[in-house]
């Protein structure tokens, strides 16, 4: 249906567009001057009809579903959601929804069977309205348009507060989506806190999210404290920055001031494709070659790893992130002025002297925040452990031990999952507010260092 | 350099032969920068090179220290010795080279660190100074070489970056002096300076003539014939006339000389 | 300093500074070779983990693209397969008759060999076969002949991936098993052609029938919603901020929050779409639309930010000559401008299209790792993507996923650098230097 009302749209505006056109070029044919060219009056018709009547289509689409599913429920025969938590409801309505597809197992009630076709026959209804509505309105809009042709009228400038509003808009998308993140997490968040008590998230030394089958099972209730958490993220983290800042500067430095033309123009495409490989592809090659390395170099020595050991995360992170901190940094050096470079070598300063005591430290700022995008990632990071580290919180720091992120408790609570009453998938909304909240609060400080040191050499 | 002998006169024929070029070619990849360049620069004078812009009156400089070699697709050809020693030699550092040799370039560019780090980084790196008290020492010496000590004196842990332009450039004339260098090369030292301070820095160049050989791009012929001995022209990447300031100043020998400093090309 | 010779030498030798520099030099130069050294292990470092990951991935990628088949002569037993029951039928049945029929050791009377036999063949070669009946009901009663797929043991085996030394009960096959497969390559009948079901099949429980079908199409409708909404609305953002928009809070607060919005985690995303679109909105779970449209909220401050940069480099002088006759600035910019900032802007679009054909994170949240046999036809169909597929077979324990997770990898990986060398190639053979 609706891809018939948007080519309804279409042919109804294409006409605007050229009864516009022609009534425009009749008018300067007859020797009138005319402010705008017939283009844009065409172009006037077309832009007027198609912007307002899209924003009606697409909020009616998104307003009928949930409408008719809540006529669907209200018209069910009394008593049959008697005792039933939004969960039933929901297994309910999905029900007669796979009937209304065609999509029949076993023998459902009849009740059932008809409210499918209740279903069907309210879409079809609400499908032709919408086809109703969007040609009485479109036509409208073209006969407006059509009457607005004239010698002294200002199509051009139409068209062009048209485009302005629609290119306003586009820029306001980004505000909307942090809006959004903002309102879905705080929301949920919220409700979570409802169940969970704050300070038990905030202060709890226990992460064990379970939730209980039924009513009265006080005794699975689960325990909601992110402090382990957190900390599990911090260990990976930590062991992938350990990694991948030597790495990443000492590469840098090299490729920035000792390497020759042509290995710098080999090395940064190399660097680039270590940069493109998805995070998923890293965290097969964790499990598949990096663990289990690991594993077997501690078996020789006689340490005792986990097979989940924060090391291997942490480490393939450290991998992921090392591009990421080498191309900072070489941007960083490459923006320190060259007139401090010469003034370093002209004084005699070997290139060691020069990179270390000069464009080093008028780079540091640049670097640092270079870095903290790297933590800011490796906190965010998600496939890598969600393959690779493991699921048990654990109060621990040791690298060889395993240990479970925000992130993968994010992915593990909601994979699987539909209902939002519980605390154990909204404890993943939570979560994910808490790693909103530390990943923005080290971006804008990282964006702010680089952005003025960036300024400080411009 | 404590003894009078070397600047006895201003008569340049009593001095020795500081540097000397011969036969020097520079390219930029396939473009020739510098053609056949041969010249000698005497110790304990001024040398102004003076030439319309792009004419290698500045690549010629870098040559002297080898600063070219930092420029990847550059390449330089001809012998240039200093003191005797060819610079191109394989048992020469260019480290070792530009100690000798400092340089001052066209903008100030004092380094992100306190003043008198600015002035110590070299005598620390070439470990000049044994102890605390002889860096100072030097320190002061240079900043009072670079007549900016009285300046600078109560604030020398401030940034450099701080200062104005000119005391930013006497400031990295000073850092240059603080190695001890014999030869001193100046690239357009005063372009980026207004009038004042650029009188203070010429100043400056005639103290040091006492105890360097300084070597001065520059491209106004006033301050070439303000403050330098000798003076080449240089045009399209050859050296078109070397001789006494004076004279090339008033009696030129080659008519792109004259043209030049009449003002017809430039 | 004070050189007394300075006078009569004609090369008058200064002595500290030289000397102490010389002297230094030796111990300067180790550290710059330290250095140098540690910079060229690092960068060595960094290539030999590409190394050994593109390695891995190929060593135990590789056997996925083949795939062992058995050629059977079958005979459809009418009485097995009587045409009046059709579409059911013991096809299973007269598979393994005609097994048996060819092996020497096999008793078509014993339920549990005749169970044996049945595995050897993939789950699939029976509807195969059914599918062949159902469309031609004359073959019944004839003999057929056919190719399958063999089950993921005797795949592995055949791909030298099962040791026969292990002793037989840590084995996945036993020996009179071995000894039946080792008959059957006796009698040629067992090929190990291109796997092309790797591509053509949908994904499967059982690792020899397990194909990428799905798992491409799925990815291919939701990089075409989020191109179709990235696209229009990045470049629409970026023009505003780019030629229109004053200087003031607004254009900052927006530019801001772009920046941020470029490096909010990607799980984070997968969060709004789960609450907003899928539980506000109502939309389907697992369907590559939903899937597309967080790709594009993930995508646009990539766009924006390639296309303000593209916008930025062509020269005011465009501009000016443009207004000089006349235009408005409407014109300008669509007129001159965008045209001329198109390849910069398409090369930083195909940029982030690649970023986001490897995202996997908010895609598991909106339930796109959901386990589907059949290629979604259209957007609002349940479907995986190419990389959450990735991450299911990555989870399976079949072995014969293992490899054909390294071989999914490659597939993607493949995408992804055809990609960026097309954008490499639009940036050099569009780009000019003003």
């Amino acid at each position: 249906m609706a891809t018939t009302v948007f080519l309804a749209l279409l042919c109804v505006s294409i006409l605007g567009y050229s009864l516009n056109r022609q009534a425009a070029a009749r008018m300067r044919a007859n020797g009138t001057k005319l402010h705008s060219v017939p283009g844009y009056h065409g172009l006037y018709s077309l832009l007027s009809t198609i912007v307002p009547v899209v924003v009606l289509i697409v909020l009616w689409l998104a307003l009928q579903g949930p409408t008719i599913d809540r006529f669907t429920m209200s018209g069910l025969p009394a008593g049959s959601l008697d005792e039933l938590e939004t969960g039933g409801r929901q297994l309910i309505l999905a029900e007669i929804k796979s009937i209304s597809r065609g999509r029949v197992f076993g023998n459902p009630e009849a009740w059932k069977v008809d409210a499918a076709d209740r279903y069907v026959w309210m879409h079809a209804v609400a499908g032709w309205m919408l086809f109703g509505v969007v040609i009485v309105a479109s036509l409208g809009i073209v006969g407006f348009a059509r009457s607005r042709v004239a010698a002294d009228f200002r199509a051009r400038h139409g068209v062009e507060r048209i485009t302005s509003g629609l290119m306003l808009f586009c820029s306001t998308i980004a505000i909307f989506t942090t809006l959004g993140i903002i309102a879905a997490l705080l929301f949920e968040s919220i409700r979570f806190f409802e169940r969970v008590p704050i300070t038990e998230f905030f202060l709890g030394l226990n992460w064990e999210p379970q939730i209980p089958l039924r009513e009265d099972q006080v005794a699975a209730e689960g325990a909601f404290g992110w402090i382990p958490v957190f900390l599990g993220t911090l260990v990976i983290t930590v062991v992938a920055l350990f990694l991948a800042v030597p790495v990443g500067l000492l590469s840098a430095i090299y490729l920035n001031e000792f390497a020759t033309p042509r290995l710098r123009a080999v090395a940064k495409p190399v660097l680039e494709i270590l940069a493109g490989v998805p995070t998923v592809v890293y965290g097969f090659f964790a499990i598949l070659v990096v663990a289990p390395a690991i594993r077997s170099f501690g078996a020789t020595l006689g340490i005792p790893v986990s097979p989940n050991a924060a090391l291997a995360a942490g480490s393939v992170m450290g991998i992921m992130l090392i591009p990421f901190i080498s191309s900072f940094t070489d941007d960083a050096l490459s923006a320190v002025p060259k007139s401090l470079r010469d003034g370093a070598l002209a004084l005699g300063a070997t290139r060691a002297e020069t990179v270390l005591n000069v464009l080093f430290p008028a780079a540091i700022p640049g670097i640092v925040g270079g870095i903290l995008l790297a933590i800011s990632r490796a906190i965010g990071e998600t496939m890598i452990v969600v393959m690779a580290a493991g699921l048990i919180a654990s109060l621990t720091i040791n690298p060889l031990d395993s240990v479970t992120t925000v992130t993968v408790q994010i992915v593990t609570l909601l994979v699987g999952d539909t209902s939002f009453d519980n605390p154990k998938t909204l404890a993943a909304f939570a979560l994910g507010m808490m790693l909103f909240i530390v990943t923005l609060v080290i971006n804008v400080f990282a964006l702010r260092i680089v952005r003025k040191y960036r300024e400080a050499y411009e | 350099m404590m003894n009078d002998m070397g600047n006895v006169g201003r008569d340049s024929a009593a001095s020795e032969i500081k540097i000397q070029a011969r036969g020097v070619q520079v390219f930029y990849g396939e473009t020739q920068a510098i053609k056949d360049v041969s010249v000698d620069i005497l110790d304990k004078s001024v040398t102004a090179f003076i030439g319309p812009s792009g004419c290698g009156k500045s690549t010629f400089l870098r040559c002297l220290n080898r600063m070219n070699d930092t420029i990847d697709i550059a390449r330089v050809e001809g012998d240039i010795h200093i003191d005797g020693d060819d610079i191109h030699a394989p048992g020469i550092d260019p480290v070792q080279l530009r100690a000798k040799v400092g340089m001052v370039f066209q903008k100030p560019n004092p380094f992100p660190k306190s003043i008198y780090d600015n002035i110590a980084y070299g005598p620390r790196i070439h470990g000049l100074a044994r102890n605390k008290a002889e860096l100072d020492e030097i320190v002061e010496r240079s900043l009072r070489r670079g007549a900016i000590w009285d300046e600078v004196k109560h604030r020398l842990h401030e940034p450099g970056t701080g200062l104005s332009g000119g005391q930013q450039q006497r400031l990295c004339i000073a850092r240059a002096v603080a190695t001890e260098p014999e030869v001193l090369l100046m690239d357009e030292p005063c372009s980026a300076l207004d009038p004042i301070a650029t009188a203070q820095v010429e100043d400056l160049i005639d103290e040091l003539r006492q105890s360097y050989s300084v070597v001065i791009v520059t491209h106004s012929m006033q301050q070439a014939a303000r403050v330098s001995q000798r003076t080449a022209f240089f045009h399209l990447g050859s050296l078109v006339e070397y001789r006494e300031t004076g004279q090339i100043f008033t009696n030129p020998e080659d008519p792109r000389t004259e043209s030049y400093i009449t003002g017809r090309i430039g | 300093m004070a050189d007394a010779t300075a006078g009569t030498d004609p090369k008058p030798k200064t002595g500290s500074t030289a000397d102490l520099v010389r002297a230094s030099l030796a111990r300067r130069n180790r550290k710059q070779s330290t250095l140098q050294v540690l910079g060229i292990g690092a960068m060595s470092f960094a290539f030999l983990m590409l190394f050994i990951l593109v390695a891995s991935l190929v060593s135990s990628g590789y056997q996925a693209f083949t795939q062992t088949h058995i050629t059977l002569e079958v005979f459809i037993d009418p009485e097995e397969v009587p045409l009046e029951r059709l579409p059911r039928g013991g096809f299973d049945d007269v598979i393994e008759a005609s097994l048996s029929s060819v092996l020497e050791d096999a008793d078509p009377n014993d339920r549990a060999t005749m169970r044996a036999l049945g595995s050897l063949l993939s789950n699939g070669a029976q509807f195969k076969l059914r599918d062949r009946v159902v469309e031609d009901p004359d073959l019944i009663g004839q003999t057929v002949t056919m190719t399958v797929p063999v089950s993921d043991p005797y795949d592995q085996l055949h791909k030298g991936l099962i040791d026969r030394e292990t002793p037989e009960q840590f084995r996945r096959l036993k020996n009179f098993e071995i000894a039946w497969f080792d008959q059957l390559v006796a009698m040629e009948a067992i090929s190990k052609p291109l796997n092309t079901g790797l591509i053509s099949n949908p994904d499967s429980r059982f690792p020899e029938l397990a194909g990428l079908k799905g798992a491409l199409v799925g990815s291919f409708w939701a990089l075409s919603v989020c191109f179709a909404i990235s696209f229009p609305l990045g470049i629409g953002a970026a023009i505003y901020l780019e030629e229109f928009a004053p200087k003031n809070k607004f254009s900052d607060f927006v530019e801001v929050n772009i920046n941020n919005l470029a490096a909010v985690p990607s799980v984070v995303f997968g969060l709004l779409a789960l609450a907003v679109f899928i539980g506000w909105f109502g939309l389907p779970r697992s369907a590559p639309f939903v899937g597309g449209m967080t790709l594009a909220l993930m995508t646009m401050p990539t766009i924006i930010i390639a296309t303000r940069a593209a916008l930025k480099a062509v020269p005011p002088s465009i501009r000016e000559a443009a207004l000089g006759v006349g235009a408005s600035r409407h014109q300008v910019v669509f007129g001159h401008v965008l045209p001329l900032a198109m390849p910069g802007i398409l090369t930083g679009t195909i940029i982030g299209l690649a970023q986001a054909l490897g995202e996997t994170a908010p895609l598991l949240l909106i339930g796109m790792n959901a386990f589907i046999t059949s290629a979604p036809s259209g957007p609002l169909e349940s479907a995986t993507a190419l990389p959450t597929q990735i991450f299911i077979w990555a989870d399976s324990p079949e072995r014969g996923f293992a490899s054909r997770t390294s071989a999914a990898i490659l597939v993607l990986l493949g995408f992804l650098i055809t990609m960026n060398a097309v954008s490499i190639y639009l940036r050099n053979r569009f780009e000019r230097s003003w």
